[in-house]
């Protein structure tokens, strides 16, 4: 029988198995940031374990850094202090860490795909839930929890039962106005917050075939919220040349004998999953969500489901939504364009081309999160912070900023945010705060109008006109 | 790690599905560099409101409630890989979390912290949340070497899976570190074998 794209990584990476347990797998890299990692240092050099492969890890600063005024003292004490644990853990290990301020500095899962250390075949983890991201390079990528940060300093390795397989097909060709994110919105919106949970997903079909490296991430990004530990997609001519010349990348022979073995890893025709859905790329639109988990999104031409259980009304009454109504029109005072789901080039160029020669509407503030210093330099390289401060956004220094809040970029109590990032739990952006997930180009669209608008509608007139023109 | 045989105990129902880790612990307390002091923010926003005035409706608050185990709604743990989350709720009290359904990420913090989670079906779910709602001086008794979970004087009693090997480090409170540790030499013969 033939084998799936993760059935050739897995197999490619078991050290050993327990028998009737765990199989102790191998991982290439390992990424790490302040927020998760101290505990695990703490735990070796308890222990007096040393970090048995250094320079398979790689440190950035993300989670709690401040997104203005990089250059000076963080104020914060305790996230002042976090970064500086990481700084001198990375220090003490001969661990390559791109701090506050470097070049290379941004969100984990922006900075090693940009820098070529993500790559096909590979196994990845991160004490972060989003490693999912790097799936989209057909890598194994997932998140661990601190207690197998310190398992994976210590012998490269962790202790895990192969998950089982599931494959989502999207065929067709999508709809204008529809972006990656509405894809997965919409996917997740269909299979719910736990559909995924004890198998690792693949995402295939002309969708995502067709899908630019950004893109894919962006899907690959919110496996973890319909509970699948990973999302993949097969590497293929859009991967390699994403990778090619990259800082990180494999270079001139060793580049084309890692194309040949990374042409070997997509799924074998014949291979077959525990589960798998099948979706038509027509029935997608673009997507928003209503509730306080990302399984609870509607397209944003339908209205709010009517349910009655008791968990739906709790979510509804913190959002201060009604059963039945539609969000279109609704004020929004708060929009947030950032996080490791978009915070890529393209999304700042999808919200860019949406606002340029628009203004940003009086009621709103917009902050624009670039994912890493390299993104920053291309927004500005590219003459799209022009277009954002002549519209009224406020273009910010890279970090996780608002999709979690745990700097100041924190959304007032009982404020609506439009915000591009990945979750929309209670408190996510700020204790009160109500979170609405959407694509970039909603974000733009909802901060132009001060309130949310049916982008389908927009493009629908725009396409009207053009062929009446 | 702290070993895991038994337990009898009372137990606080939370019949609330899909509780993330974001509520388990609210980011804003993921500064810390230690694993101490993440039970008094257990659940913060939703024992607490902003104003720092405990709400009374939520169940850890009301007094009739007690105990070492938690009885959530389906889907426990779900987002945030955070282990904060595991320290945050051993930190409050809790050695067991019974739920009808658990994420993955949190399911292996919790093992990883000598915190058992422990899966039933939805219909057992119902009958723990309604058997400790009428009587909240109701205890449980959770036996890891047999699986098993029960209400005490009751025959109702439900069994649990749980990987053997999972099973052993909670039972002898071994963590996988010393484990991966006796495998080093298979680890650097995996790394010299490898061609790709």
């Amino acid at each position: 029988m033939g084998k799936t794209l993760f059935d050739k990584v897995w197999d490619a990476h078991v050290v050993d198995s327990i028998q009737n347990g765990p199989q102790i797998l191998y991982i290439d890299k390992h990424l790490i940031h302040e927020v998760t990692s101290p505990q695990a240092f703490n735990e070796l050099e308890e222990r007096d374990i040393p970090i048995f492969r250094p320079n398979q890890i790689v440190a950035t600063a993300d989670h709690n850094t401040p997104t203005k005024n990089q250059h000076l003292p963080v104020k914060d004490e305790l996230s002042r202090n976090q970064l500086k644990q990481l700084a001198e853990n990375c220090h003490k290990n001969n661990i390559t860490l791109y701090d506050l301020g470097h070049q290379y500095n941004g969100i984990v899962h922006v900075m090693a795909p940009e820098l070529g250390i993500t790559q096909p075949g590979m196994t990845m983890v991160c004490g972060d839930s989003h490693t999912s991201t790097h799936g989209a390079f057909g890598a194994i990528a997932f998140g661990i929890g601190t207690s197998q940060v310190a398992q994976v300093f210590a012998s490269q390795c962790l202790l895990l039962t192969k998950p089982k397989s599931l494959r989502v097909t999207v065929n067709g060709k999508l709809k204008n106005g529809v972006l990656p994110k509405d894809v997965i919105l919409y996917i997740i919106s269909k299979l719910g917050t736990n559909s995924g949970t004890g198998y690792f997903c693949e995402y295939a079909g002309d969708v995502f075939e067709n899908m630019s490296m950004e893109g894919r991430m962006t899907v690959c990004n919110m496996s973890i919220e319909m509970g699948a530990r990973g999302g993949m997609i097969a590497p293929d001519q859009t991967t390699f040349e994403y990778i090619k010349d990259r800082e990180f990348a494999p270079k001139d022979e060793e580049f084309e004998n890692k194309v040949a073995y990374w042409k070997t890893l997509p799924t074998d025709a014949d291979a077959t999953f525990d589960k798998e859905y099948v979706f038509d790329a027509q029935d997608i639109e673009p997507m928003i969500t209503y509730g306080t988990n990302p399984g609870m999104g509607i397209k944003i031409s339908e209205h709010i489901p009517v349910l009655n259980d008791a968990s739906f009304e709790k979510s509804l009454e913190y959002m201060d939504f009604q059963k039945g109504e539609s969000l279109v029109d609704k004020p929004i005072n708060y929009v947030f364009i950032g996080s490791c789901t978009n915070s890529r080039i393209e999304d700042f160029r999808v919200a860019a081309n949406y606002i340029k020669g628009k203004h940003k509407a009086d009621n709103v503030t917009a902050w624009l999160v670039p994912g890493s210093k390299q993104v920053e330099a291309q927004i500005i390289d590219e003459g799209l912070k022009d277009i954002f401060e002549t519209a009224g956004f406020e273009l910010r220094q890279p970090g996780c900023s608002a999709c979690l809040a745990m700097n100041d970029d924190k959304i007032p109590q009982g404020e609506y945010c439009v915000s591009t990032s990945n979750r929309n739990f209670e408190g996510r952006q700020g204790q009160g705060a109500r979170t609405i997930l959407a694509s970039p180009l909603v974000a733009a669209a909802t901060a132009v109008a001060g309130k949310i608008v049916d982008v389908s509608k927009a493009f629908e007139n725009a396409f009207e006109k053009e062929l009446m023109s | 790690m702290e070993k895991f045989t038994t337990l009898q105990s009372r137990a606080i129902p939370l019949a609330i599905e899909n509780i993330d880790t974001d509520q388990i612990i609210p980011a804003r307390f993921l500064k810390a560099t230690d694993k101490q002091g993440f039970g008094d923010n257990a659940f913060r926003d939703w024992r607490f409101d902003k104003r720092g005035n405990l709400n009374t409706d939520f169940p850890l608050n009301d007094p009739k409630y007690t105990g070492s185990i938690l009885v959530a709604g389906d889907n426990f743990g779900c987002g945030s890989s955070r282990e904060h989350a595991a320290w945050a709720l051993v930190g409050y009290g809790f050695k067991v979390i019974v739920s009808s359904f658990f994420a993955d990420i949190f399911k292996g913090n919790a093992l990883n912290n000598g915190l058992l989670p422990v899966q039933v079906s939805e219909a057992y779910l119902e009958t723990l949340l309604n058997t400790i709602k009428a009587n909240p001086e109701t205890e449980l008794i959770v036996d890891l070497e047999n699986q098993t979970i029960g209400i005490k004087g009751s025959d109702q009693q439900e069994s649990f899976e749980i990987d053997a090997y999972k099973k052993t480090c909670m039972i002898n409170g071994y963590d996988d570190i010393d484990y991966l540790l006796s495998k080093k030499e298979a680890i650097e013969a995996f790394e010299l074998s490898r061609t790709n």
